[in-house]
């Protein structure tokens, strides 16, 4: 849990490593930019996405799509799956606490998992607060619907950022909702001036600080992916061209007919986000694509979006 | 197509491309991982630098540096997009190149802990593990001192990084921990770090690598 340096009393090398920085974990997030972040529920489903080039894997014990279908308490994974999953493969893997529950941080910290993602997928645990995410070594990603949401899970820790969408619909539309407006927020910011600037971080209810620096960087200070609804490469590309730098990947690839396809599919998508040529290559004879949801026929109750202050 | 109305006609002929010599131009490889850094890192330390998705892109550069990433999605796509062998070719006929983290190990002849499938493009003699130094928990940052860059140790940065378990005759040394693990080293025109300069704001292995792709520029014409 600690955040200190790796004790290496040694008078003669002046620095010891240091684990745990904000550097390491924001920049881990950084080495994934460009990729695709796909869901899997088993070992076998880890070696197919990484088969298809993703740049990490979220492993847990249900896709969205499931959860929504089977209701009840979602929470976070067996250890013993999420292990089975580690060992399966060489790339990075993620795993999924439940807001505000730090000890399922905690465990997921101890399993050695490589992010943390306090998702709004699973059923909150405290309905105030989030996690205290400066505690942990291990870096964390969080959803966000506007740039208010993005800065205060941003000041509680988090090291990467991710739109939300409305996970397990196969439906797009939130996704972008979410991410056009983080981005478009972002650049009304960019045109304040300075006394300005005070009012908008009382209105994002966020840190001035943190406000100042997205208004003078034209971004956020940590890696933005999009997720929550993507299931075709159209999809994918749709995010990037947006301004996502990468994106997550749920119930959208084993929930379709050719899993192991679409997956390849999407990463090229991804990659060759504005080259439609690419694109359409990628688009062809991919079987059924996950059926979805309409999300304006989802009661106000089940959408997760909504979870997370 | 008509010239435009007014522009003198001996100003048009005169046009001719920049001499590559004064303002090489460096690529980045942009497959997946972090390209906007060493973009930045790159024009911060005075090169023209561009992204490189495809063979023609990769034709009109004169050096190249390879970001880092997850290893494994940038041989997949450097193989299905038939960049690999082109990069092959490439390196082995003299371009610089320059792998951070993810970089080193496409750079690297061999490699352990890979997926057995896993394609390189290799040139510099030496074994690289991946995944080296354990996980995220255990990524890091300490100081670096490198042979070749004046001004101190530069700050390492090291994510989920491999190291350099053993090296050929013909590969220079130019970083090593405490412990004595490789980190950094050149094999003439091709430079690999373990770590990540770019993330750090210092462009000093940049700048390196920039008078490496000027050298080689100015050597080949």
């Amino acid at each position: 849990m600690s955040t200190t340096p790796l004790s290496t009393p040694d008078a003669a090398s002046s620095a010891a490593p240091e684990t745990g920085t904000a550097r390491v974990k924001r920049g881990m997030a950084e080495q994934l930019k460009g990729g695709v972040i796909m869901d899997v529920v088993t070992p076998e489903q880890a070696k197919i996405a990484e088969d298809a080039g993703a740049v990490a894997v979220m492993a847990l014990e249900r896709v969205p799509a499931d959860i929504r279908k089977d209701g009840g308490v979602a929470r976070m994974s067996d250890p013993d799956m999420i292990e089975g999953i580690i060992n399966a493969v060489s790339i990075p893997v993620m795993a999924k606490s439940r807001i505000g529950h730090f000890v399922e941080a905690q465990v997921l910290q101890a399993l050695g998992v490589d992010y943390i993602d306090e998702s709004e997928v699973l059923t909150p645990a405290d309905e105030v607060n989030h996690s205290d995410k400066w505690s942990f070594t291990t870096p964390f990603v969080c959803g966000a619907t506007n740039l208010g949401e993005a800065l205060r899970r941003i000041a509680e820790g988090a090291a990467m950022i991710r739109s939300k969408g409305e996970a397990g619909t196969g439906n797009v539309v939130e996704a972008v909702r979410h991410l056009r407006q983080i981005k478009g927020e972002i650049g009304r910011l960019r045109a304040l001036d300075n006394h300005e600037l005070y009012a908008a971080a009382k209105e994002l209810r966020a840190p001035y600080e943190l406000v100042k620096e997205v208004a003078e960087l034209g971004k956020l200070p940590v890696v933005l992916f999009s997720a929550g609804g993507v299931a075709t490469p159209a999809d994918a590309a749709l995010m990037r061209q947006l301004g996502a730098e990468g994106v997550f990947v749920g119930s959208g690839i084993f929930k379709s007919g050719d899993p192991a396809k679409r997956a390849e599919a999407i990463v090229k998508a991804t990659t060759f986000y504005d080259d439609p040529k690419v694109i359409a290559d990628a688009s062809r004879d991919l079987g059924e694509a996950m059926v979805g949801i309409n999300c304006d026929t989802l009661p106000e109750t089940e959408r997760y979006a909504n979870r997370g202050w | 197509m008509g010239r435009p109305a007014g522009l003198p006609i001996g100003r048009t002929t005169e046009r001719r491309p920049t001499p590559v010599t004064s303002h090489p131009t460096v690529g980045v490889l942009a497959l997946q991982g972090d390209v906007r850094e060493h973009l930045a890192a790159l024009r911060a330390a005075g090169a023209e630098a561009v992204t490189v998705r495809r063979p023609e892109e990769l034709a009109a550069v004169d050096g190249l540096v390879i970001p880092g990433g997850e290893s494994t999605t940038m041989s997949k796509l450097a193989v299905a997009f038939g960049l690999l062998q082109p990069l092959r070719e490439r390196v082995r006929a003299g371009m610089p190149a320059y792998g951070s983290c993810a970089g080193m190990i496409m750079l690297a002849d061999k490699i352990l802990d890979g997926r057995d499938d896993q394609e390189t493009i290799g040139g510099i003699d030496m074994t690289v593990r991946r995944n080296a130094f354990g996980r995220q928990n255990e990524s890091f940052e300490a100081a670096v001192a490198i042979t070749g860059v004046d001004g101190g140790p530069v700050e390492g940065v090291f994510i989920r990084a491999p190291w350099v378990e053993s090296t050929g005759a013909g590969v220079e040394t130019l970083a090593t921990l405490g412990d004595g693990t490789v980190v950094a080293v050149r094999q003439g025109h091709l430079l690999a770090t373990s770590f990540h300069p770019e993330l750090t704001g210092d462009q000093r292995v940049h700048a390196l690598f920039a008078e490496m792709v000027r050298g080689a520029s100015a050597g080949s014409r």
